[in-house]
Protein backbone atom coordinates (compact mmCIF):
# COMPACT_ATOMS: atom_id res chain seq x y z
CA UNK A 1 0.00 0.00 0.00
CA UNK A 2 0.92 3.53 -1.00
CA UNK A 3 2.65 5.11 2.49
CA UNK A 4 0.87 8.81 2.69
CA UNK A 5 3.47 11.64 2.86
CA UNK A 6 6.43 9.38 3.07
CA UNK A 7 7.19 9.71 6.66
CA UNK A 8 9.75 6.53 7.91
CA UNK A 9 9.56 4.81 4.79
CA UNK A 10 11.10 1.24 4.51
CA UNK A 11 10.77 -0.62 1.36
CA UNK A 12 12.02 -4.23 0.98
CA UNK A 13 12.87 -6.07 -1.96
CA UNK A 14 13.95 -9.61 -1.91
CA UNK A 15 15.67 -11.50 -4.75
CA UNK A 16 13.76 -14.22 -4.68
CA UNK A 17 16.03 -16.25 -6.64
CA UNK A 18 15.43 -19.87 -8.00
CA UNK A 19 18.22 -21.30 -5.28
CA UNK A 20 16.69 -22.27 -1.85
CA UNK A 21 18.20 -19.20 -0.55
CA UNK A 22 16.15 -16.94 -2.84
CA UNK A 23 13.57 -19.06 -1.44
CA UNK A 24 14.28 -17.79 1.39
CA UNK A 25 14.86 -14.40 1.14
CA UNK A 26 11.37 -14.07 -0.53
CA UNK A 27 9.57 -15.73 2.76
CA UNK A 28 12.27 -13.25 4.64
CA UNK A 29 10.75 -10.11 3.07
CA UNK A 30 6.76 -11.39 3.70
CA UNK A 31 7.53 -12.27 7.06
CA UNK A 32 9.17 -8.55 7.18
CA UNK A 33 6.54 -6.68 5.56
CA UNK A 34 2.95 -8.46 7.57
CA UNK A 35 5.06 -7.81 10.54
CA UNK A 36 5.24 -4.58 9.82
CA UNK A 37 9.14 -3.80 9.80
CA UNK A 38 8.52 -2.23 6.08
CA UNK A 39 6.80 -2.30 2.63
CA UNK A 40 7.43 -4.73 0.60
CA UNK A 41 7.99 -3.46 -3.50
CA UNK A 42 8.82 -5.38 -6.53
CA UNK A 43 12.13 -5.81 -7.34
CA UNK A 44 11.36 -6.90 -10.90
CA UNK A 45 10.04 -3.53 -11.30
CA UNK A 46 12.96 -1.90 -10.54
CA UNK A 47 14.83 -4.17 -12.94
CA UNK A 48 12.37 -3.41 -15.99
CA UNK A 49 12.58 1.02 -14.72
CA UNK A 50 8.94 1.27 -14.46
CA UNK A 51 9.11 5.03 -12.91
CA UNK A 52 6.86 4.79 -10.44
CA UNK A 53 9.45 1.67 -8.79
CA UNK A 54 12.01 3.82 -9.41
CA UNK A 55 11.24 6.89 -7.94
CA UNK A 56 9.75 5.10 -5.04
CA UNK A 57 12.98 3.60 -4.65
CA UNK A 58 14.42 7.23 -4.50
CA UNK A 59 11.58 8.86 -2.37
CA UNK A 60 12.06 6.18 0.41
CA UNK A 61 14.10 6.71 3.80
CA UNK A 62 15.72 2.92 3.56
CA UNK A 63 15.42 -0.02 0.74
CA UNK A 64 16.56 -2.56 2.42
CA UNK A 65 17.57 -5.63 0.33
CA UNK A 66 17.40 -9.45 0.95
CA UNK A 67 19.66 -11.09 -1.29
CA UNK A 68 20.07 -15.20 -1.68
CA UNK A 69 23.87 -14.92 -2.06
CA UNK A 70 26.94 -13.37 -2.93
CA UNK A 71 25.37 -11.95 -6.37
CA UNK A 72 23.82 -9.63 -4.92
CA UNK A 73 21.33 -8.97 -7.51
CA UNK A 74 18.50 -7.58 -5.88
CA UNK A 75 21.20 -4.78 -4.38
CA UNK A 76 22.76 -4.33 -7.57
CA UNK A 77 19.41 -3.42 -9.21
CA UNK A 78 18.93 -0.88 -6.36
CA UNK A 79 22.43 0.46 -7.22
CA UNK A 80 22.11 0.51 -11.06
CA UNK A 81 19.30 3.20 -10.61
CA UNK A 82 21.53 5.48 -8.10
CA UNK A 83 20.25 3.87 -4.70
CA UNK A 84 22.32 2.69 -2.21
CA UNK A 85 20.28 -0.08 0.20
CA UNK A 86 21.06 -1.62 3.32
CA UNK A 87 22.09 -4.89 2.05
CA UNK A 88 21.58 -8.16 3.35
CA UNK A 89 23.05 -11.59 1.85
CA UNK A 90 21.68 -14.96 3.32
CA UNK A 91 25.19 -16.33 2.88
CA UNK A 92 27.25 -14.12 4.58
CA UNK A 93 24.32 -14.33 7.81
CA UNK A 94 25.44 -18.07 8.27
CA UNK A 95 23.25 -19.86 5.51
CA UNK A 96 24.84 -22.28 3.00
CA UNK A 97 23.42 -22.04 -0.92
CA UNK A 98 21.91 -25.34 -1.98
CA UNK A 99 22.10 -26.88 1.39
CA UNK A 100 19.43 -25.03 3.52
CA UNK A 101 16.04 -26.13 4.07
CA UNK A 102 13.38 -23.36 3.93
CA UNK A 103 11.89 -23.51 7.04
CA UNK A 104 9.45 -21.53 9.07
CA UNK A 105 12.15 -21.50 12.10
CA UNK A 106 14.78 -19.98 9.24
CA UNK A 107 12.95 -17.70 8.54
CA UNK A 108 11.69 -16.81 11.23
CA UNK A 109 16.21 -16.11 12.42
CA UNK A 110 17.25 -14.32 9.60
CA UNK A 111 13.77 -11.63 10.17
CA UNK A 112 15.20 -11.80 13.94
CA UNK A 113 18.94 -10.91 12.53
CA UNK A 114 17.54 -7.93 10.27
CA UNK A 115 15.05 -6.07 12.88
CA UNK A 116 18.18 -6.39 15.23
CA UNK A 117 20.24 -2.49 14.57
CA UNK A 118 23.19 -4.61 16.25
CA UNK A 119 23.15 -7.34 12.57
CA UNK A 120 22.66 -4.11 10.45
CA UNK A 121 24.85 -3.88 7.12
CA UNK A 122 27.88 -1.86 8.14
CA UNK A 123 27.40 0.55 5.73
CA UNK A 124 24.01 0.51 6.70
CA UNK A 125 21.73 3.68 8.33
CA UNK A 126 20.03 3.32 11.26
CA UNK A 127 16.66 1.55 10.34
CA UNK A 128 13.12 3.35 10.57
CA UNK A 129 10.72 1.56 11.64
CA UNK A 130 7.38 1.77 8.77
CA UNK A 131 4.11 2.83 10.00
CA UNK A 132 2.29 6.08 10.59
CA UNK A 133 3.16 9.58 8.85
CA UNK A 134 5.49 11.49 9.83
CA UNK A 135 5.24 14.69 7.82
CA UNK A 136 3.00 16.17 10.31
CA UNK A 137 -0.33 16.40 7.77
CA UNK A 138 -1.98 13.68 10.36
CA UNK A 139 -2.39 11.36 8.13
CA UNK B 1 -1.27 18.97 -23.69
CA UNK B 2 0.57 17.69 -21.45
CA UNK B 3 -0.97 15.79 -18.65
CA UNK B 4 -0.23 16.45 -14.96
CA UNK B 5 -1.44 13.87 -12.45
CA UNK B 6 -0.69 14.33 -8.46
CA UNK B 7 -1.04 11.08 -6.80
CA UNK B 8 -1.84 11.22 -3.26
CA UNK B 9 -4.34 11.09 -0.40
CA UNK B 10 -5.00 15.19 0.05
CA UNK B 11 -2.34 15.88 2.99
CA UNK B 12 -0.61 19.16 3.04
CA UNK B 13 2.23 17.36 1.16
CA UNK B 14 -0.04 16.64 -1.80
CA UNK B 15 -1.58 19.83 -1.80
CA UNK B 16 1.71 21.55 -1.86
CA UNK B 17 2.97 19.27 -5.07
CA UNK B 18 0.10 20.04 -7.08
CA UNK B 19 0.07 24.23 -6.21
CA UNK B 20 3.83 23.73 -7.48
CA UNK B 21 3.10 21.80 -10.44
CA UNK B 22 0.29 24.36 -11.65
CA UNK B 23 2.37 27.06 -11.37
CA UNK B 24 5.38 25.36 -13.17
CA UNK B 25 3.38 24.71 -15.75
CA UNK B 26 1.74 28.16 -15.68
CA UNK B 27 4.87 29.89 -15.71
CA UNK B 28 6.47 27.76 -18.32
CA UNK B 29 3.16 28.98 -20.54
CA UNK B 30 2.26 25.34 -21.95
CA UNK B 31 -1.15 23.84 -22.29
CA UNK B 32 -1.87 21.57 -19.33
CA UNK B 33 -4.79 19.76 -17.76
CA UNK B 34 -4.28 18.19 -13.73
CA UNK B 35 -5.69 15.72 -12.37
CA UNK B 36 -5.79 13.99 -8.69
CA UNK B 37 -5.43 10.76 -7.81
CA UNK B 38 -6.49 10.11 -4.29
CA UNK B 39 -7.94 6.19 -4.39
CA UNK B 40 -5.17 4.01 -3.08
CA UNK B 41 -5.56 1.27 -5.61
CA UNK B 42 -4.84 3.66 -8.51
CA UNK B 43 -1.83 4.99 -6.83
CA UNK B 44 -0.49 1.71 -6.81
CA UNK B 45 -1.34 0.94 -10.17
CA UNK B 46 1.51 3.40 -10.97
CA UNK B 47 3.78 1.42 -8.50
CA UNK B 48 4.47 4.44 -6.35
CA UNK B 49 4.90 3.28 -2.70
CA UNK B 50 5.05 6.45 -1.28
CA UNK B 51 3.11 9.41 -1.63
CA UNK B 52 3.20 12.15 -2.81
CA UNK B 53 3.84 11.86 -6.29
CA UNK B 54 4.05 13.94 -9.65
CA UNK B 55 3.00 12.13 -12.97
CA UNK B 56 3.68 13.77 -16.24
CA UNK B 57 2.64 11.89 -19.44
CA UNK B 58 2.16 8.82 -17.78
CA UNK B 59 5.45 8.61 -15.82
CA UNK B 60 6.42 9.06 -12.59
CA UNK B 61 8.98 11.84 -11.85
CA UNK B 62 9.28 12.55 -8.17
CA UNK B 63 7.91 10.06 -5.12
CA UNK B 64 8.15 10.42 -1.34
CA UNK B 65 8.95 14.56 -1.95
CA UNK B 66 7.65 17.74 -2.60
CA UNK B 67 10.76 19.23 -5.10
CA UNK B 68 10.96 22.63 -5.96
CA UNK B 69 9.26 24.85 -8.70
CA UNK B 70 12.47 25.08 -10.55
CA UNK B 71 13.09 20.95 -10.72
CA UNK B 72 9.24 20.77 -11.23
CA UNK B 73 9.65 22.85 -14.24
CA UNK B 74 12.71 20.60 -15.48
CA UNK B 75 10.12 17.53 -14.80
CA UNK B 76 7.31 18.90 -17.30
CA UNK B 77 9.95 19.82 -19.78
CA UNK B 78 11.68 16.62 -20.30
Amino acid sequence: MADCCSGGTTLLYACSGAADLGEISDMVARRLRDEGFGRMTCLAAVGAELSGFVQSAKGADINITIDGCGTACARKNLERIGVTPNAYILTDMGLVKGETPVTAKIVSEICEKIKDPACAPSQSIPVIKSGGCGCGCGG
Amino acid sequence: MKKIQILGTGCAKCNKLQEISEQAAKELGIAYEVEKVKELNKIMDFGVMITPALVVDGEVKVAGKVPSLEEVKKMIQE
